[in-house]
This record gives structure tokens, C-alpha cells and sequence, in this order.
């Protein structure tokens, strides 16, 4: 026999299942008259500083179909590369977004900010990127990757976190292309050819 | 450093031989939702290790009693106190985050428009609530028990009683969905959901026993679910780790 470590094991995940609108975007499923406004309807206040920008999307399951029960969450830091919280931070950058996919169409939307680098542990400045938590029905465990820019070339070469993708060719699935200024368009592929990349953290 | 002081350091990766895997055939849905490349191993940065604040002003006063708190109403169902803590993996409570909580209603049917179960919608019930843990990390709802419902999987696969909850640690990296359970369901154990968690020991852990002692008598009964967050590393060198 030996000791114990006495540490316990995290609760294991389960899908939030189709009906996740309930508890998380009451509203925005039509289920007004419990809470005055869901969470994370922005991720800024008025005055934040930085580019506006909108990212557009969808995610889309292995047979080409596409989610329409999906909710993301999404992380950022502000402008100057600063998370809530931090000493310098954008007052007005809350940093965090709850949506979800349009039940008819699909779509999803985050109007946001521009995040700019913020350093990585080994100090290098990673990518301006958007941390997204996803979940749906048939989906286990929520899973986690990042909205980088395809426009952002130089800092996309230098960050130590795309550095950590082996097979290069699927970097490209992590990067949101501006269809017009200001505006981006990023697709999440759960599955197949295309498919994202999706991080253990 | 106080004991109950929330943990900063990097997070300790996810065990993922505990958690259900993203491939579960007998949940037919995970089948096209599952990722098949190898996930991307990452230590944590500064975007997991940080992440959203809710202060109890977001909180409205029912906001953690469901019987009441969508029409003023009382909703129809068999009342219960649905309480327990918040813990990292040191068993230390998590207070100040985030618990939301959401369920169908005592006849199987969500307020969901999606939801076509023929069990009645109670005009009473929207099924949702929310809370912010104390400084021991403790949360509690009053809420209906909600009834077992059918659902499109295999020809006769019947959820079991549920509640599902969305729980915010102090990093993005911590976020975490799951369902609790209710002690002694037959259920349970013939769910393909509850299956996709690989072991018995990790089932037990989202079983919430029935507890007598916080139970109000003539008034309610209790459940007790504990929720456990992924830990932080505590630094107990100053040395920089080389890379990532």
C-alpha cells in the first residue's frame, strides 16, 4: 500500500443536449420572463477600444450537415492584448460571448474587438486569437479551439501555440478570412477533411 | 496564502480517460460530432488560465428557485432543494462563480421549442436558474424533480430524471457541462448518455444521493451534488518552465 494523494477527480462532462437555450440563452430561444437579459450578449461596453469586427460562421457536423442546436462561448482580450482583470485592462472589454446557431439557418455571430497578442508562457507573443468553447447535443465534452486571422500573417508565423499544430496544413482551418472589412467569416468542421483543430488544454 | 484563496497557476490537463470521449456510438448523435483527428496537447496560457467574473448583480431574487421564479406561480412537481460545492481537485471550495442550472418539467417536457414530447408544458415552469457560490463555495436551488422523457435514439431509450449544469471555474479553460442524476434511478444505468462516461466510479460521481438532513419536513426534499473543477498546478517552484 502506499499513501494517498487526496485529490479528487473532476466531474465528468456530459452534452448540454439540444435544449442548452434554456438555461443559457433563455431569451434569445423565446423563453423571456425569468431573466431580464441573457449573459454574454457582448463581450465589450460602449468605448472599448480597437477594431470592430464581426465573425461570422457556422459549424458543420461530419456528414456536411449543419448545427442548428450549437451554443459557443467565446474568450478574448482586449485591444492591447490586456484580459479583464489584468492591471492595464480595457474597462469596457468584458471579454467574454455566449451564442448560438440561428434554429433556421445555422449562422452564428459575435460582434467584437480586434484582440491584440498577448504573451505566452515562455513570454512570445501568441497570435491575436479568440478562445471558443463548444458545445451541442452529441457532443461529450465542450471542445476548445481558437479563431485566429488570416490577415495577420506575421504574428500567425510567430505564435508558439500554431507553432504547436505538426501538420501544418491544418493551421488554415484555424484562420477567419475578412470577406469585407471589418468582417470575417470562420467555419467549424467537427469532423472529416477539413476538420479543425480542436486543443487538449 | 489562505487556504480558500482561488487557485492562478496553470491548469492541469483534463483526464480524458475519465471523461466520456468525443466517439460514443450508442449516442447516435455523437457519431458525425465526433472529431477524428488527435486533439492539439496544449498547456494552458493566459487564455484559459483567466476567464469571465459574475457578480451577484446579475442575480435576480428567485433566480435559484425554479417553482417560482417564471410566472410567481408555483410549478406542479415533487419540490426539492438541489444543493452542494463547488471544489477544485484539492477538494478547496471554488466560491464566487457562476452555476446555472437548467431541466425539464415534472412530466419529462421542456419549455423548448423543439421539445414536442406529448407530456403538458406547466405554465409555471420555465425550467431555468442561476446562482453564485458562497465564500465555501455552496450553491442551492429549489426546483420540481423533473420526469423522465423519451428521446430519438434507439427505438426505446428513455432519459432518466436529470438536471443539467453549466458551471464556470476562474479560468475559461474550467469550463464544464453535466448532468446530475437522482439516486436509485433505473434509469441510469440504461442510459446511452450516462454510458458515454467510461467508468462506473465517474457515473457515481454525477449520482446525487437523496439527504434527509437538508430536507425541509412537510415542505421539501434534498439532493446533494457536489461539482469538482479541473485543478490548477501550484507553483511550488519559481524555475520558468523552457517552451511552452
Amino acid at each position: 500500500m502506499m499513501q494517498n494523494l487526496h485529490q479528487l477527480k473532476e466531474s465528468p462532462s456530459q452534452t448540454a443536449g439540444p435544449y442548452v437555450h434554456i438555461g443559457c440563452m433563455p431569451n434569445f430561444l423565446g423563453n423571456t420572463g425569468t431573466y431580464p437579459v441573457d449573459l454574454g450578449v457582448s463581450p465589450m461596453l460602449d468605448g472599448a477600444l480597437g477594431q470592430a469586427i464581426t465573425i461570422t460562421g457556422r459549424v458543420i457536423d461530419g456528414a456536411g450537415m449543419v448545427l442548428r442546436d450549437v451554443m459557443i462561448e467565446s474568450w478574448q482580450a482586449d485591444a492591447a492584448g490586456h484580459y479583464p482583470g489584468q492591471p492595464g485592462a480595457d474597462a469596457n472589454v468584458t471579454g467574454w460571448a455566449r451564442f448560438a446557431a440561428d434554429f433556421d439557418t445555422g449562422f452564428w455571430t459575435l460582434h467584437t474587438i480586434k484582440p491584440g497578442r498577448a504573451p505566452a508562457p515562455n513570454g512570445q507573443l501568441m497570435t491575436p486569437h479568440i478562445a471558443l468553447w463548444i458545445v451541442a447535443r452529441g457532443i461529450n465534452i465542450g471542445l476548445q479551439t481558437r479563431i485566429c486571422f488570416a490577415d495577420e500573417a506575421p504574428a500567425n508565423a510567430a505564435c508558439p501555440v500554431l507553432a504547436r499544430v505538426e501538420h501544418k496544413d491544418r493551421i488554415a482551418t484555424l484562420l477567419a478570412h475578412a470577406t469585407a472589412p471589418g468582417t470575417y467569416s470562420f467555419d467549424i468542421h467537427l469532423q472529416g477533411d477539413a476538420e479543425t483543430v480542436f486543443f487538449d488544454i | 496564502m489562505p487556504d480558500t484563496a482561488p487557485a492562478t497557476g496553470p491548469l492541469i490537463g483534463r483526464d480524458r480517460n475519465w471523461h466520456p470521449p468525443a466517439y460514443t456510438p450508442h449516442y447516435k448523435t455523437s457519431v458525425t460530432r465526433a472529431p477524428q483527428r488527435a486533439l492539439v496537447a496544449l498547456g494552458s496560457t493566459l487564455t484559459e488560465e483567466t476567464g469571465p467574473a459574475f457578480g451577484h448583480s446579475i442575480l435576480g431574487p428567485l433566480d435559484n428557485n425554479l417553482i417560482l421564479n417564471f410566472t410567481g406561480q408555483p410549478a406542479i412537481g415533487e419540490r426539492i432543494i438541489v444543493h452542494g460545492r463547488v471544489l477544485d481537485d484539492s477538494a478547496r471550495p471554488v466560491p464566487g462563480v457562476l452555476v446555472e442550472i437548467w431541466q425539464a418539467n415534472a412530466g419529462g417536457r421542456y419549455r423548448h421549442k423543439k421539445d414536442g414530447y406529448l407530456a403538458p408544458l406547466d405554465p409555471n415552469f420555465a425550467g431555468c436558474g442561476r446562482a453564485i457560490t458562497a465564500p465555501d463555495g455552496r450553491y442551492e436551488f429549489l426546483t420540481v424533480r423533473p420526469g423522465a422523457y423519451p428521446w430519438p435514439n434507439r427505438t426505446n431509450d428513455w432519459r432518466p430524471m436529470h438536471i443539467h449544469f453549466s458551471v464556470f471555474g476562474t479560468g475559461f479553460g474550467q469550463r464544464l457541462i453535466t448532468q446530475m442524476y437522482f439516486e436509485g434511478d433505473p434509469l441510469i444505468a440504461r442510459c446511452p448518455i450516462v454510458n458515454t462516461v467510461p467508468s462506473a466510479d465517474g457515473v457515481g460521481q454525477l449520482v446525487a444521493p437523496l439527504d434527509m438532513n437538508a430536507a425541509i419536513p412537510m415542505d421539501c426534499l434534498a439532493y446533494k451534488f457536489d461539482i469538482v473543477l479541473r485543478g490548477r498546478r501550484q507553483t511550488r517552484f519559481e524555475n520558468r518552465l523552457e517552451g511552452m
